[in-house]
């Protein structure tokens, strides 16, 4: 066994100083392909999930189970902003890119933490922020860094100096539309999914040109009369029907696809007026890259009464010969589905589920009769939050496990009808703590997706709102709500090491190296915390 | 929606300041308050009396208030119940919607629209959720049936209820201060927190002077060393505990350093059944609580 480590620590070692030897060249620009291969240069974190596949994994392996004990903190930066602070940063050759509250964006020395430019962008007083003035991560293409703004902006920033190259409004923010994902990059087109799921919008997904900032295509996430799925909304409930975009989705350059997820039907909980399947919310959509256009889709849940949003990461798992998609979904269930077509192969519950007790033909998890909420309040599990939210998962391509932050906690879900007014709130519902004598818990859950079955989990004494990081180092790092980053084994769940960050977590690790030197960074509180061995 | 994840968790490092748009916001979120507020300066609510306005209020609560104040506001883990005619902030409509739309400094209400969710509600919705309450308001205030005077005698004697709770000031340290029960919570609630304390542990009840719930969960620890200490938690993470023992001693521990480490949700609190504490003397002890908390 130690024999092993040493072995794969001194190979790491050559392929990263043959890297950072070769990363000198590439310095200049980031390419589509350079992202389409970042696992041949893991000294660099190129996307928002690490890769195109949403895997969350890196090769690095400098860091592993047997040293993990000795992490000690490189350097903090602080933002000096309130709220969460979600960010996944970039690191490319160097230098860290990433986001805080109130659009801020950051670039950093990645040795040192000390910033190189600061972007402040000059938000409206009135922009509509459902859950916090947040923001989740940039995308990197060339020389430029993208934004997507709370006020509904797509922006291009110089990678080198914070300078807007481009700014354009995607829609008007006033009804309740904006932006909190961070971008993806794919050839040359900067794609994104609105937010505001919460304020009855019409969804989409765009993509603009990284060069102009010209909108390439647009994918309206509710169908208008006479296209396709227009049929699953009761009247003109489709124009106020939501389904927001609101994470970032993945990609196979293979077959050109986006997988892009959507979010709850308006208003959330409350299925009076928009009687129907409301497609394409709560689904996972497979567009054509290039176009925009619907190859498949496979919908979680039907006629959504529970604001079970599928907007959590579709990661793209292999096995053998299969081709797969792999969701842990906010509505209880893991889905595997077939990557290809969109069938559905798998759906099981990875934590507490009353909503629903039976599938349909096609295996698809249906709502009960009795689940819906009610104007006195019913109670469901999982809550409001669901089983897990947007907190990234991550899939081991060592262990083959799909390691997720799962939330053990039932709420009492009410109807409150509410007119639609533009720009209002309009969630025709609300949600209460259920009076449990057992309090809300979390696991950070370790799923093998072969057979939907839990491997391990490593509870949380309240549940975690952290993504998950896995390495080669055989470590998945997670955080948690009590401000404690964590290393834990991967195979066995066993917590090998943690760090108090004084804040708690509400965003994903990731990895670099520099100086043939592994960093694992951890946004938490209002600070960006880097680790390293001494 | 994704859901306002502060409010959901417990334990958690809850972040006061996290209610506050930060500084490039703030100039303008100043004027807007001071806007709202010279508009909703009026001393009545136009929907006095309105059924209709009531109702609209009732939605209106329970997106924008229920979470804390619970179901037709007879309060939640956080809140306090609303049904009382009494309110610690102010009774009158124009104090109420002081209360709603700057929140309470040094407490967990927040200012209106700074939950992190929705945009707030508008001076008319706010008129609407008051014409609510005063629907829902008990129409006499709760008599003090009993003998405060006698009830102070039991808290600070036969009772012991000063061994752990303090109030005004005086007392122990080991259960929730009770100053602010007696104006927080209706009568009946008090009394079944008295007959049955395990019932409903004290849970999410944020103190002035905790940016956190605290839940009073019993712990018990064996140290190192073999010696078992019961108490409640203070705080609490996956690799430590913060206890407070019976005799008011502050204990921290590393849980991978202890022998053994018991939680339980059954309060370190006795049943007070009436073999320790006759219907008469509850009310009395009671009634001294609401008359404290009317202060």
């Amino acid at each position: 066994m130690r024999a092993t480590r040493v072995t794969r620590l001194n190979y790491a070692l050559c392929v990263l100083l043959v890297l950072s030897g070769l990363a000198i060249d590439a310095r200049a620009q980031v390419t589509a392909a350079r992202i389409a291969n970042s696992s041949k240069e893991p000294q660099n974190w190129l996307t928002y999930s690490g890769d195109y596949a949403g895997r969350r994994f890196s090769t690095l392996d400098q860091i592993n189970a047997a040293n993990v004990h000795s992490l000690v903190v490189k350097w903090v930066y602080q933002t000096g902003a309130t709220g969460k602070f979600e960010t996944t940063p970039l690191v490319v050759d160097g230098i860290l890119y990433g986001t805080g509250p109130d659009n801020r964006v950051f670039a950093l020395d990645a040795h040192t933490g000390r910033p190189i430019w600061l972007y402040q962008r000059q938000l409206p007083a009135d922009i509509r922020p459902c859950c916090g003035r947040v923001n989740r991560g940039v995308a990197i293409l060339g020389d430029k860094v993208f934004l997507g703004t709370l006020d509904a902006h797509v922006m291009a920033l110089d990678a080198k100096t914070g300078n807007v190259i481009w700014d354009v409004a995607a829609v008007d923010y006033k009804n309740g539309y904006s932006f909190t994902l961070a971008p993806l990059a794919v050839k040359n087109l900067i794609i994104l999914g609105v937010s505001g799921g919460e304020y009855g919008i019409r969804g989409f997904i765009d993509a603009y040109d990284a060069d102009t900032g010209q909108q390439k295509w647009r994918f309206y996430t509710v169908p208008a009369p006479g296209e396709p799925g227009h049929d699953t909304w009761e009247g003109d409930s489709w124009k106020i029907g939501g389904a927001p975009a609101w994470i970032t989705g993945t990609y196979d350059p293979e077959t050109n696809q986006l997988f892009w997820p959507t979010g709850n039907p308006s208003p959330s909980n409350r299925g009076e007026g928009r009687a129907g399947d409301n497609l394409y919310s709560n689904t996972l959509l497979a567009l054509d890259a290039d176009r925009g256009k619907l190859n498949w889709y496979f919908q979680f849940t039907r006629h959504d009464e529970h604001d079970w949003d599928a907007t959590q990461v579709p990661v793209m798992i292999d096995q053998g010969a299969k081709h797969l998609i792999a969701q842990a979904n906010r509505n209880g269930f893991f889905y595997v589905v077939d990557r290809a077509s969109g069938k559905l192969l798998l759906a099981n519950p990875y934590g507490k589920v009353t909503w629903s007790d039976t599938k349909d033909a096609d295996g698809r998890p249906v709502a009960m009769k009795g689940s819906a909420p009610t104007p006195e309040g019913r109670r469901i599990c999982p809550g409001a939050a669901g089983t897990t939210n947007w907190m990234s998962p991550t899939f081991d391509s060592q262990t083959g496990l799909f390691y997720v932050n799962a939330r053990e906690q039932c709420d009492i879900f009410s109807t409150a009808p509410q007119p639609y007014e533009a720009g209002h709130a309009y969630y025709g519902s609300a949600y209460f703590p259920a009076d449990d004598t057992e309090p809300y818990w979390g696991a950070l859950r370790a799923i093998d997706p072969a057979s939907g079955k839990i491997k391990w989990e490593f509870r949380h004494p309240s549940p975690s709102w952290s993504g998950v990081l896995s390495t080669a180092g055989g470590l998945v790092f997670t955080g948690d709500a009590e401000g404690n980053f964590i290393a834990l084994d991967a195979a066995s769940g066993k917590p090998l090491w943690h760090f108090q960050t004084g804040g708690a977590v509400y965003a994903a690790p990731m990895t670099f190296a520099l100086d043939r030197k592994q960093y694992i960074a951890i946004a938490a509180g209002s600070a960006l915390y880097t680790f390293s061995l001494p | 929606m994704p859901v306002k994840p502060d409010m959901l968790l417990r334990r958690t490092l809850f972040w006061p300041t996290a209610f506050l748009i930060s500084a490039p916001g703030l100039p303008a979120l100043l004027m807007l308050m001071l806007a709202s507020a010279l508009l909703g300066a009026q001393d009545h609510n136009p929907f006095a009396g309105d059924p209709k306005a009531a109702k609209a209020g009732e939605f209106e609560f329970r997106i924008n208030c229920a979470f804390c104040h619970g179901l037709g506001a007879r309060g939640g883990g956080r809140g306090p119940d609303l049904t009382r005619a009494r309110k610690r902030h102010g009774d009158s409509d124009a104090e109420l919607f002081r209360t709603i739309n700057q929140g309470v400094a040094g407490t967990a209400m927040p200012p209106n629209g700074t939950t992190g969710q929705g945009v707030g509600m508008t001076d008319e919705e706010i008129w609407q959720v008051i014409a609510y309450l005063r629907s829902v308001q008990v129409k006499t205030p709760e008599h003090p049936l009993g003998n405060a005077a006698h009830g102070k005698e039991l808290f600070y004697g036969d009772a012991n209820c000063s061994g752990c709770h303090m109030l005004e000031g005086k007392g122990g340290r080991l259960g929730p201060d009770l100053t602010s029960v007696g104006g927080a919570r209706a009568a009946g609630y008090i009394v079944d927190s008295i007959r049955n304390p395990s019932r409903r542990l004290a849970q999410g009840l944020t103190e002035a002077t905790k940016e956190f719930p605290q839940e009073y969960e019993t712990v018990t620890v064996v140290t190192p060393e073999g010696k078992q200490i019961t108490g409640v938690t203070l705080n609490e993470d996956s690799f430590t505990v913060q206890v407070m023992d019976a005799n008011q001693q502050i204990h921290t521990f590393a849980k991978d350093k202890l022998r053994s480490f018991k939680k339980t949700r059954t309060s370190l609190m006795p049943a007070y059944d009436t073999s320790l504490l006759s219907d008469k003397d509850l009310q009395d002890l009671v009634t001294y609580l609401l008359s404290v908390g009317a202060k």
